[in-house]
């Protein structure tokens, strides 16, 4: 990155309130022009535990989260233990003196920050979360911005409350002034831009965009990480005229989303990897019926309840295989959060044009991450193609015959394979939609002793629709030579920390080259093979243990990669990861090199640190790869 | 869409496709019951939807004439409440059996008739699973031998009429289908009522179910009509929906004089009409408006 970055990690236990500063951190730097990339770590749990928040922020968009911290703000003990071994030569460390001690030494040039909260602020004595407030106002001065940001963020955040705002600003400007005259700045100092920003998750984008995009129906039951999705809906159905319903269980869900799309209306519903398991019969529902759906899955580590807070890439052979019997289906997975903004457009004209389920994969990184997007990308009037809907009889149509004398048949046996579709409730194209085997006219051949022409030709029909569907999706392109040493292959949400993987590789001498597949189902083989075949060494990078997508890429291509890079931990690569899988792979001539997230410097005997003495121990820089 | 009453007859719902039911089959008497009210109602076949799930009784849309989804096994509510909500125009009903409703989908019937969805719900209870050759089913009588309970069936049996009003639904209804103008009227009252309606008919499995036979239940039912039961009386009609043995009541069981208000009259979403009426999209001003949310 050629602008300066900072990388602060905020940390403490469920009910410090890490998100709301790191939100109140985030919106602040927002309005000085500097853009955010920010991962929560979290558990799930409500109230204690611990929860690790880094922000990167910059002039210039990060696309990752990054792989150091720069500042730490500790809301906890806990905390400062844990990551202050993590920080880096000149980085610093903020903390409530009041309330906590450094456990031990900290690295050579990193600058202890102690806060005496309660002598800044008077509210802390009521408000213990007030640290919270002085610690972002500290940081704010120690990265270089003013104070005008985090002025106006505390402001509109308790714009009810003028009393809250004094008392909050009051103790952020204590913080800051406090910072300005016993602290060090941060090597790395923000220079304010006129850059506007807005700050938004993954799944915020999801929602708004399938909302621009003529989303009439939202159904969900709550799972994590695809919740927000519904909370966005609920909050702006009424003003926006769409139906938002929680409903019983993922197979209501599906069920209801697929009911109203066939009356018309554009429903879309979303989950994670459970509640696409019990979404499988209705996708193929919607397959047989050609009633498009929409279903996004954001893919938490699994299998079962697994690991419900923490990210994987893990589904991939689920959407693949979700429902019995062979039919076209259109599975989607967005590479950043720009993408979730635009990908529900795109798949729900995708499921009008060719009457399918369509997938989008993505992910609690994705899904969760905050980052911020430039406004103006985000004020966009979608295309809404419907492809061949009808919606309205033609004139002169007395409501109870079939038009012109030609009987309406649901399912004709079209040269493209799409056959029009009249919603319910149009006079003259009265017909039954049926989840058995049905000839043209929709009536069942299920039930027939045997009918194995008919059989054939609907089954045909229904594939061959897909025959032009590349002309509506974008080809992957290589980013780099083709002629790189090693060419990294990622797909969906990598696709930032890869590019930075990518940057660094080259910028050691290491010439790289990058590959990542958006659009899985159907796959690109023409213009994939074409480039891997040509490649000196395809290394798949993927979030997952068995390399779901290197499989995929052998099965669809017939390439099998020379190397995979994976992870499986529950936390997502950073870049640091892959640049030491690749050199790895070079070096040592492996061929899957796993990687893992550790705390450098300290192990704890508590990981969750929920109960009992938090006992933990200095280690030497912990090995990254397994 | 507007409702319009048209002069309507039987023959404007039947389709070209006749029934494959066994000749004899309790759901003859359902499908004609069906053919009358809609032509009484005067809603023209485009207006209404036929949703079922599956099983021999959810063959009943492919013989009736107007739209109609033949959808997953138990799945019938969920996709019929979608459809209602999308296009609150159209006049719904779910017909299905009692593997179908009461097995498989009985979690969705729970919740429908709880979110107080406009549908009326038609339930051709044969108290056998017909479609796979006669295996128990939750409105089995206990220690009823099928081919899947040799020894007897050993569970309770469900009693949809009790579950119906503890679950809130507005409109609580038996019929048998060996009484078809009884059900006529049973369908259109039901069809009527501004929410959720179910209707369990006896419908006879003449080939599968030996037991609950057309003589079985000539013996014991008695119409709620010709008895002193009052159908706006909660209490009474919990007693009713407990009567079974040599007495067996049918007709209206339950019907809230005051009932709740319908789910989509209430969804904030639906405020502004139809949902399949509305434009797509959004204004850029409306947009504008979203966005400055996240700065």
């Amino acid at each position: 990155m050629k602008q300066p970055d900072v990388i602060v990690g905020i940390g403490g236990a469920a009910g410090d309130g890490v998100a709301s500063a790191g939100n109140t951190l985030a919106l602040s730097v927002a309005r000085q022009g500097q853009a955010v990339y920010a991962y929560n770590s979290y558990q799930s749990v409500i109230r204690g535990g611990h929860s690790w928040l880094r922000l990167r922020i910059s002039a210039e968009k990060p696309v990752n989260h990054g792989d150091q911290v720069d500042a730490l703000i500790a809301l906890n003990q806990d905390t400062l233990d844990r990551h202050l071994q993590e920080l880096v030569p000149g980085g610093l460390a903020l903390y409530n003196s009041a309330k906590m001690q450094p456990g031990h030494e900290p690295p050579v040039g990193v600058q202890l920050c102690p806060l005496p909260v309660p002598d800044l602020t008077p509210a802390y004595a009521k408000l213990p979360v007030m640290q919270n407030t002085v610690a972002v106002g500290a940081v704010i001065r120690l990265m270089g911005l003013d104070f005008t940001g985090l002025e106006s963020v505390l402001g509109s955040t308790f714009a009810k409350k003028p009393q809250v705002v004094k008392v909050n600003v009051e103790a952020a400007k204590a913080g800051y002034d406090y910072a300005a005259a016993h602290f060090l700045p941060l090597s790395a100092q923000l220079r304010p831009t006129t850059q506007q920003w807005a700050l938004v998750t993954g799944n915020e984008l999801f929602a708004m965009g399938a909302a621009f995009a003529g989303c009439k129906f939202y159904c969900a039951y709550p799972m994590s990480p695809a919740t927000h999705i519904l909370e966005w809906f609920a909050g702006h159905g009424k003003q926006l005229g769409v139906c938002v319903r929680q409903v019983e269980d993922e197979i209501s869900v599906i069920n209801m989303t697929i009911g109203a799309s066939h009356m018309g209306a554009r429903g879309m519903c979303a989950t994670s990897g459970g509640g696409l398991a019990l979404m499988t019969e209705a996708i193929g529902l919607s397959g047989m019926l050609e009633t498009p759906v929409v279903v996004i899955n954001v893919q938490r580590a699994g299998p079962s309840t697994g690991v419900p807070t923490k990210t994987e890439q893990g589904d991939l052979n689920q959407a693949f295989g979700a429902s019995q019997g062979d039919f076209p289906r259109i599975i989607i997975a967005p590479l950043s959060m720009p993408d979730c903004f635009t990908t529900p457009a795109l798949a729900f004209n995708l499921a009008d044009r060719y009457q399918c389920p369509v997938i989008i994969l993505s992910d609690l990184l994705l899904s969760e991450g905050n980052e911020t997007v430039d406004p103006e990308q985000l004020n966009v009037e979608f295309a809404i193609e419907r492809g061949e809907l009808i919606t309205a009889a033609p004139d002169g149509d007395n409501g109870r015959e079939a038009v012109s004398g030609e009987p309406y048949l649901r399912y004709k046996d079209t040269a493209s394979g799409i056959s029009p579709r009249a919603v319910p409730g149009v006079p003259g194209h009265i017909h039954v939609a049926a989840s058995d085997e049905h000839d043209e006219d929709g009536v069942l051949i299920s039930d027939v002793y045997t009918d194995t022409v008919r059989r054939k030709k609907m089954v045909d029909k229904r594939t061959r629709k897909m025959a032009t569907v590349f002309e509506h999706l974008p080809a992957p392109k290589l980013e780099g030579s083709i002629d790189a040493e090693v060419t990294l292959v990622g797909w969906g949400s990598t696709w930032g920390v890869i590019s930075e993987a990518v940057e660094r590789l080259n910028r050691e001498g290491i010439s790289t080259s990058h590959l990542q597949i958006k659009v899985l189902v159907p796959f690109h083989v023409t213009e994939v093979s074409a480039i891997l075949g040509r490649s000196r060494r395809v290394v798949v990078v993927e979030n997952n243990q068995s390399g779901q997508f290197a499989r995929h890429l052998r099965a669809e291509t017939g390439i099998t990669a020379h190397g995979h890079i994976r992870k499986y931990d529950g936390e997502p690569f950073e870049p640091k990861h892959i640049v030491a899988g690749v050199k790895k792979i070079l070096e040592e001539k492996r061929e899957v090199v796993d990687v893992l997230s550790t705390e450098a410097g300290w192990q704890t005997e508590h990981p969750t640190g929920t109960e009992g003495d938090w006992a933990g121990r200095l280690v030497p820089a912990a090995a990254v790869i397994t | 869409m507007a409702t319009v009453t048209a002069v309507l007859e039987v023959k404007d719902f039947k389709a070209e496709v006749p029934p494959d039911w066994c000749p004899g089959c309790g759901d003859f008497g359902v499908l004609n019951g069906l053919f009358h009210a809609c032509a009484e109602l005067g809603r023209r076949p485009h207006e209404v939807l036929v949703v079922s799930g599956i099983g021999c009784s959810s063959n009943l849309p492919g013989f009736f004439r107007s739209y109609g989804v033949h959808s997953l096994h138990g799945r019938a509510l969920p996709f019929a409440t979608g459809a209602k909500l999308a296009n609150h125009g159209m006049t719904v009903i779910v017909t299905g059996g009692d593997g179908d409703g009461y097995g498989i989908g009985l979690n969705h019937f729970i919740q429908a008739m709880r979110r107080n969805i406009d549908i009326t719900y038609i339930v051709m209870d044969n108290e056998t699973y017909g479609l796979t050759t006669g295996q128990v089913s939750p409105t089995s009588e206990t220690g009823m031998i099928t081919k899947t309970t040799p020894h007897g069936n050993l569970e309770g049996m469900l009693n949809p009429m009790a579950l119906a009003l503890a679950s809130g639904c507005g409109y609580v209804a038996r019929g048998f289908s060996g009484q078809p103008k009884h059900l006529q009227k049973l369908y259109t009252d039901a069809i009527r009522h501004p929410g959720f309606a179910l209707i369990d008919v006896f419908s006879p499995c003449v080939t599968f179910n030996k037991h609950n036979s057309y003589e079985w239940f000539r013996k014991r039912v008695y119409r709620l009509e010709d008895s002193r039961h009052d159908p706006n009386d909660f209490h009474a009609a919990m007693d009713a929906a407990l009567e079974w043995g040599e007495k067996i009541p049918i007709g209206l069981f339950y019907q809230n004089r005051s009932p709740r208000p319908s789910l989509h009259s209430q969804d904030p979403g639906l405020q502004a009409g139809v949902l399949v009426d509305q434009p797509l999209g959004v204004s850029k001003e409306q947009r504008r408006k979203l966005v400055e949310e996240f700065m």
